[in-house]
């Protein structure tokens, strides 16, 4: 069994304080929902009010149709994994996996076959007499997902489970929580303010500032279709122009950056309208590194400008190039590893071009911080 | 020892050592090697020490078991009873003790705000200012025929008649509770602090009660605690004298005050030594004991 998720205009307020000011979403049963947004933004206090450690100050959390409000963390459809796991030390791993079932009186026997599917389940097969400290980092995890299993929730949530692993296995256990979550078919939301991780496990993905909830769609929305500054710059790297309009048609701007005419299309809001700019308008107009390309050999370029470079960083699959342009803006361009570099070296100014389509022109608002 | 003056620098490393050694050999081992040695020694008039009659023997703890040569009794029942009765009364204190303190520490050390923590320790702390004989004389008057309580519940119509809580012992257990109420309170918040909070909500999450996740999550975290916390009242209360002198009804008769007697009153120096290392003894073996059955390591009663 499997719920839907739906916050309506939930706000969560620690005196003066708004941890989260009026989010409004719908997350689909079976689905796997991140959120994501940089520490402080307000992501793990509304985990925390799906779950039931928390009641919204306004607003309402409903898990499948049902509202939730005055229902504790026991009698919710959902099962909550922590960040630091929170495994009980002193117990058994399988002993933590059936707390759950000991909770409700189930029979010796029945729990321990019960942690066994589970321990099967997250292919930890024979592990369950261990004490959890003699298990890895990875095994860890896996325990806290069986125990959070157990309780056959109707909605896994996930606060950053895998924030204290190294890089490799960080990527194993995101394809392994996603092969769980194809295989139980329960609602997952996952918090995170790892973008990787978001992209790559994610369904859909809700980008978080502040408080706010400032974007929600597909992995790909969210990076190729920004709605606002913050997202363009949290979600991925991006070039940001501020300029002012000088003109729009159809849903292409012109805007003026410093003297230099660029043109980008006009990125749409959250509800998929296109944002209402107008001559005159300051915007943003962002360009993604690897959208950037030489000038040299284009017929008659667009968007073209000239910038020094700097450095040149090779970073595995691809290198990445940092110049300065005459304005004295950071710059960075982005190539392929096997894109011959030989005659682009640090001093030599260079002419750089992007298509109109790619660059995405957005209403002035703050960005996310390096 | 060359580490430890490396780390130290001589100058502080010198004092430990000196102080330590002081400390051990001065306060601790010679007086008490020196009582151990007295309480196998008949009692004799300082004239006759060292004498030809100062032999080793038996007699005291002879005395404890069968009580004295002229007794029609095949034991000593006035002496063991006292003796038991105090056992098992510092027992019975060591477990109210530990039910009174543990949901206060718990407050303390999880629930409650930093400045509600700050102020509850200084109420905690602040009435130990008083020393302990004033505080057991305030209870009694609490508790007295025509004391505070008895006076309270009589004018609220609750009772009929004055409680004698002096005679049936009321007054010494919460004076006696009341005594070693810090050395409860303060190894069961240590270990409560460190209990990560985090499993305390993923226990309710899962489900489990607040029954439940004290009896499986918290109790297991704080078992050394609980174990250092408990010792040390045991050990205190069955060593108490102040208290049950002032406290205790006429029938009530403390281990230690059939100590200070041998001691001071009758003037047999041996005797009370005695009886002192069989109260040491008993109550070492008791507490030795109860770790072997909790499954406490001493080293875990002393972190």
């Amino acid at each position: 069994m499997s719920a839907d998720v739906e916050l309506q205009g939930v706000s969560i307020a620690f005196g003066d304080f708004y941890a989260a000011k009026n989010v409004n979403v719908k997350i689909e049963a079976g689905e796997f929902f991140s959120f994501l947004g940089p520490s402080g933004c307000g992501k793990t206090t509304l985990l925390r009010a799906v779950s039931g450690f928390l009641e919204p100050s306004e607003g309402k959390v409903l898990i499948g149709g049902q509202n939730m409000s005055g229902i504790g963390p026991n009698k919710r459809p959902t099962s909550l994994i922590f960040q630091n796991l929170a495994l009980f030390p002193l117990m058994s791993v399988a002993d933590n996996i059936a707390f759950s079932l000991e909770v409700r009186g189930v029979s010796k026997q029945a729990r321990r076959k019960r942690a066994d599917e589970l321990l099967d389940l997250v292919a930890l097969n024979g592990q369950g007499d261990k004490k959890v400290h003699e298990l890895s980092g990875g095994q860890k995890q896996r325990v806290a997902i069986a125990r959070a299993l157990a309780v056959e929730p109707e909605v896994l949530l996930l606060d950053e489970p895998l924030s204290a692993l190294d890089l490799k296995l960080r990527q194993k256990m995101r394809t392994e929580l996603r092969a769980i979550q194809q295989r139980v078919g329960i609602t997952f939301i996952y918090i995170t303010h790892d973008q990787g991780e978001a992209l790559t496990m994610s369904d859909r993905v809700g980008v978080m500032n502040d408080g706010q909830l400032e974007q929600v769609g597909s992995c790909y929305e969210v990076y190729q279709a920004p709605s606002t500054p913050f997202v363009a710059t949290f979600v991925g790297e991006n070039n940001a122009f501020s300029g002012k309009v000088e003109k729009v048609s159809k849903s292409i701007a012109k805007v003026n950056v410093e003297g230099t005419s660029f043109s980008g299309s006009v990125g749409r809001t959250t509800l998929g309208d296109p944002h209402p700019v107008g001559v005159g308008d300051d915007v943003i107009i962002f360009v993604r590194p690897e959208s950037l390309s030489l000038a040299k050999g284009t017929k008659a370029p667009k968007n073209n400008f000239s910038a020094d470079i700097e450095t040149i960083e090779f970073e595995g699959n691809l290198k990445n190039i940092y110049l300065k342009s005459n304005k004295n803006k950071s710059i960075r361009f982005s190539v392929p590893s096997v894109f011959d570099t030989s005659d682009l070296t640090p001093g030599s100014t260079i002419e750089l071009s992007f298509a109109t389509e790619s660059a995405i022109v957005l209403p002035s608002g703050p960005l996310a911080l390096d | 020892m060359g580490g430890f003056f490396k780390k130290n620098g001589s100058i502080i490393s010198t004092f430990f050592l000196i102080a330590i050694t002081f400390w051990l050999i001065f306060l601790i081992l010679i007086p008490q090697l020196y009582m151990l040695d007295l309480s196998f020694r008949p009692n004799l008039p300082p004239l006759l020490r060292g004498g030809p009659d100062d032999v080793y023997t038996l007699t005291h703890y002879k005395h404890f078991v069968f009580g004295s040569e002229t007794s029609k009794d095949a034991y000593n029942y006035v002496d063991i009873g006292v003796f038991v009765d105090t056992i098992g009364t510092a027992i019975l204190v060591t477990i109210i003790n530990l039910c009174f303190c543990y949901p206060i520490a718990f407050y303390i050390a999880k629930l409650a705000t930093p400045n509600a923590t700050r102020l509850l320790i200084l109420a905690l702390i602040i009435p130990f200012w008083i020393n302990e004989l004033l505080r057991s004389f305030a209870i009694r008057i609490l508790f007295a025929g025509e004391g505070v309580i008895n006076n309270l519940l009589l004018e609220m119509g609750l009772l009929d008649a004055a409680v004698n809580f002096i005679a049936l012992d009321v007054a010494l257990y919460t004076g006696l509770t009341y005594a070693y109420i810090l050395l409860m309170i303060f190894p069961l918040y240590n270990a409560l602090e460190t209990l990560d909070t985090n499993q305390l909500e993923a226990a309710k999450d899962l489900g489990s009660s607040t029954i439940r996740t004290h009896w499986r999550i918290v109790i297991p975290h704080a078992k050394a605690g609980i174990a250092s916390g408990s010792t040390m009242v045991f050990m205190l209360t069955a060593g108490a004298l102040a208290t049950p002198v002032v406290l205790s009804s006429p029938n009530t008769f403390w281990f230690t005050q059939l100590i200070y007697q041998w001691f001071n009153m009758n003037d047999n120096w041996s005797r009370g030594s005695a009886y002192s290392i069989i109260l040491l003894v008993v109550s070492v073996a008791f507490v030795l004991l109860m770790m072997r059955i909790f499954r406490v390591t001493i080293g875990e009663v002393v972190r």
